[in-house]
């Protein structure tokens, strides 16, 4: 009878989720207890195997936990996040953003106290770079396998949309590749340790004189570090941002934003959608590139009098900067509040990157998502599973397009929309309709403005 | 000139409701209250679904933050409004003290329809049209393991997937030949029920309820279905549709049939009182529109051409060519014009459907001069404002169909099945319509 046969069926899939989750909560606790131990001084005695079952039992752990969104059918599943723990603000989550809090912490300002960990990645650092693992080498390693297993997560989640297994695809790609084992490799090659794919202002010492003039120094690969850096801040971005809008770098390209996008995809509704939270992000971001812009000006000043009217206050300056833009915000805050506030509280706040690719977005670009004419129904999905906090369905429902200067282009509203009501598009830039609402189904109103 | 505020009060913070207030707000200095007995705040019916299911929280289903109404002056009172004294011009609360108006808008909505079958009343049964509703289903589904829900419709279907959210098993049971026939056409019908089954749902199709037994205490042990099966269960969901929701003008001279009685202008019987939303039976409908229509866009069209009459232009309501939209679990559904069940004599129909991945285009047209007439599409998106445009000019099916393209509102980078839709229609049709698509890489355009 197919009534007995469905409910067994159904059973047995829930039954099968809770196993992976079983087999990926073990696997995750056998990689903690690996970590203390390591850590406690068994790491650098046996860095290979320590190093192989951490790497290995965190991405199995991972993977498991991913493994239920491929089965079954492909469509958007939240259920249960506003119920569990985990995702939303219970005392699952709170442990969570203590210990990321804390390792950020550690890793910034007392990173002797992980030399037993970090000794277990040297056998790794030595094979990609020829040199000891620092506590950089052992974050990148965590951050890249976090961006990986994440993101293998995030594509079994949305796996019906081909925008987004290509878009998850390509963050993944540029971790790996451009902000992980090509550093490495070029360090091995004694050349510098450059990330092609971070750009001035947030990379923002890159083009800071000392940056530029070590860089060229080094030889002919450094110069055209130099020359790539400024081609893309100043020639690459205007352009790739006109034509597709700041989605190019925030949800494709960029490591911050491969990691919201991926291990921060838990929490993307925990973000502040209230208008009072928009008016704060518009002073803070745009603060921090006035700042950094100033500061850069600054240290050219500087350095073009060699030091003489400046004096050591630039330098001064910049490391200030470093401190609390480059550690406190986009580390501690920015990552180790994700359970709390969110997965892009640097990239909406901080990023001075995100801030000038807006400026464009809103003002000079093609990219829109267009409100599907009257069909909006107010659900609020939209708005909800926003990361940036956009209230996306104030604009939906007036049928209006959306350009929004902080709108990564990652494509979630779109998708849980249950209507079809909203499309990332890049377009012709004279048909945003993006000041005023619109009317369609209703023939005897129009709008005044 | 200048002209006293009038107090203008409004029953009802549904979308119709709230949609006529804030557009008053807009263009007048009325005083505007807002009573409603089921929320503080509006919130989007819509969303219940996801309420229960834990995508969202009752505040995410709020469109506008608390602060926004006592900014734009609309004052909100919480109660129930138990009758009209039409001659003082005063509404007699429930709770609080009476409220005067000069002008009066009732925008109740709807109430559920429930059948009188034997066990209606038990613990366990019922419908789902509010907030009240939604905690009723909340408590009711604690830790249930087996549910029914009577009725093939919209809320039927989203009722379905709510208990599926929470491993509760569900039989369906439907009394057309197949989900929602008296809707869609039988392909579409029958492309949504394979679905339905594939979520592991016990769809029943022409089959309807009998009877609800129950247990010791007064609640669901079971039900027997018109096929005299017995399906055990403790949750019956009753999805048989809703009816204009008129209690409140019940007992005075507000004409009413169904629903509250109006003219184009959304005025009653009465001077100074009009209706719109759910609560309204219009008694000269526009042609090939429902005197009674409960869809969320047409409250909001009410809304915005009440408002406009308010504000001193009168407007008659015009809507322009229907559109509707659903979403039965996976699959999205949009239907722009008029699309019926069966064709009417003058109607011819093209039907394409790519069976692997449940995607559905139907296009109904004039059969003398080949004017469109509708559109559905399942697991498709299409432009809206292409649809009405088209819709409007009555443009020809051969122009359609060789447009596909601008129909076309699925995310960037999914397949495209404008060129198999045309060979389709070459094929059913014997004609030789060619794409009007401009071949060109938009990569590589500016």
């Amino acid at each position: 009878m197919p009534a007995i046969n469905t409910s067994l069926s159904l059973t047995e899939e829930s039954k099968e989720q809770t196993i992976f989750q079983k087999v990926g909560g073990i696997c995750i606790a056998i990689a903690i207890l690996s970590l203390i131990a390591a850590m406690a001084g068994a790491g650098k005695e046996f860095p290979f195997l320590f190093l192989t079952i951490i790497l290995g039992m965190f991405s199995l752990g991972a993977v498991s936990y991913a493994l239920p969104y491929f089965k079954g059918h492909a469509g958007i599943r939240n259920n249960g996040i506003m119920f569990k723990s985990m995702t939303d603000k219970g005392s699952l989550a709170w442990v969570l953003a203590i210990l990321l809090t804390g390792f950020y912490i550690v890793i910034y300002w007392y990173s002797w106290m992980f030399e037993g960990m970090i000794r277990i990645f040297d056998p790794l650092s030595r094979l990609l770079s020829n040199k000891p693992a620092d506590q950089w080498f052992m974050y990148g390693a965590f951050y890249t396998l976090a961006v990986l297993t994440m993101g293998i997560r995030f594509i079994g989640r949305y796996r019906h949309s081909r925008y987004h297994v290509i878009r998850t695809c390509s963050v993944m790609f540029f971790q790996l590749g451009f902000a992980f084992l090509l550093p490495m490799f070029l360090k091995k090659l004694n050349e510098p340790e450059f990330y092609f794919s971070y750009f001035w202002p947030l990379k923002y010492n890159y083009l800071f004189p000392s940056d530029v003039s070590s860089l060229i120094q080094s030889g002919n690969l450094g110069v055209f570090m130099v020359f790539w850096g400024a081609m893309m801040t100043f020639i690459a971005t205007p352009i790739l941002t006109y034509k597709f809008g700041k989605r190019w770098y925030c949800s494709w390209v960029c490591g911050c934003g491969g990691l919201a996008e991926t291990a921060g995809d838990p929490y993307r509704h925990l973000s502040d959608k209230r208008l009072k939270a928009w008016k704060i992000e518009r002073w803070m971001v745009h603060s921090v590139l006035v700042f950094i812009t100033i500061t850069t000006i600054l240290l050219w000043l500087n350095s073009y009098y060699k030091g003489g009217i400046l004096g050591s206050i630039s330098g001064a300056f910049a490391q200030w900067y470093g401190f609390f833009i480059g550690a406190v915000f986009s580390g501690v805050i920015g990552v180790g509040f994700y359970p709390l506030m969110g997965s892009r509280v640097w990239c909406r706040f901080g990023c001075p990157m995100a801030a000038v690719l807006g400026i464009f977005q809103r003002f000079k670009s093609k990219f829109r998502i267009t409100t599907n004419g009257g069909q909006c129904i107010s659900c609020g999905n939209c708005s909800t599973f926003c990361e940036m906090g956009i209230d996306v369905r104030w604009y939906a429902q007036r049928g209006q397009d959306i350009a929004r200067a902080s709108c990564v282009g990652c494509g979630v509203c779109a998708s849980v929309c249950p209507r079809g009501v909203l499309k990332l598009e890049n377009g012709k830039e004279s048909e945003r309709n993006i000041d005023k609402p619109i009317t369609i189904g209703n023939n005897n109103i129009t709008v005044h403005l | 000139m200048f002209t006293m505020p009038q107090k203008l009060v409004i029953i009802g913070n549904g979308i119709s409701g709230i949609t006529c207030a804030r557009n008053i707000r807009k263009c007048s200095e009325d005083n505007i209250t807002v009573i409603s007995s089921e929320t503080e705040h509006f919130y989007s019916r819509t969303a219940l679904m996801y309420i229960y299911m834990g995508h969202m929280k009752y505040d995410h289903t709020k469109p506008y933050e608390d602060w926004f109404w006592k900014k734009n002056r609309i004052e909100l009172v919480m109660d129930y409004v138990t009758s009209i004294d039409l001659k003082n011009k005063v509404l007699l609360l429930q709770t609080g003290s009476p409220i005067i108006y000069d002008k009066l808008v009732i925008a109740t909505g709807s109430v559920s329809n429930m059948p009188t079958f034997p066990g209606i009343d038990l613990t366990g049964v019922q419908s789902l049209y509010g907030m009240p509703d939604l905690e009723l289903m909340n408590a009711n589904t604690k830790s249930i393991r087996r549910g029914v829900i009577v009725g093939g419709g919209l809320i039927g279907i989203e009722m379905a997937e709510m208990l599926l959210s929470r491993n509760i098993h569900v039989t369906f049971l439907v009394r057309e030949e197949a989900y929602w026939n008296n809707v869609l056409p039988l392909e579409e019908a029958e492309l949504v029920g394979r679905h339905i089954k594939e979520h592991h749902i016990d769809l029943k199709i022409a089959t309807t309820l009998k009877e609800i037994k129950a247990d010791g205490n007064g609640s669901v042990k079971s039900i027997i279905t018109t096929s005299d099966e017995e399906i055990p269960c403790e949750f019956v969901g009753i999805t048989v549709g809703v009816s204009p929701n008129i209690a409140v003008v019940k007992g005075t001279e507000i004409e009413t049939d169904r629903g509250i009685l109006v003219n184009e202008f959304f005025e009653t019987n009465i001077p100074d009182i009009y209706a719109i939303g759910d609560c309204v039976q219009h008694r000269n409908p526009k042609a090939g529109r429902k005197a009674i229509e409960q869809i969320w866009y047409t409250g909001r069209i009410h809304g915005e051409t009440l408002a406009s009459t308010l504000c001193g232009k009168k407007t008659a309501y015009n809507p322009g060519p229907f559109f509707n939209s659903a979403k039965f679990f996976d699959i999205e559904y949009q239907t722009y014009g008029n699309v019926n069940p069966q064709l009417s004599k003058n109607e011819s129909s093209f039907y394409w459907e790519y069976h692997k991945n449940r995607i559905c285009f139907r296009a109904v047209y004039n059969k003398d001069d080949g004017a469109i007439i509708g559109i559905n599409a399942l697991g498709m998106r299409l432009r809206h404002a292409v649809c009405d445009q088209w819709l409007h000019e009555r443009r020809n099916i051969d122009e359609v169909i060789a447009n596909l393209h601008q129909l076309n509102f699925d995310p960037e980078f999914n397949d495209r099945y404008e060129n198999v839709i045309l060979a389709a229609y070459n094929k059913q049709t014997g004609k030789n319509v060619k794409s009007k698509r401009k071949k060109i890489f938009s990569l590589f355009t500016w």
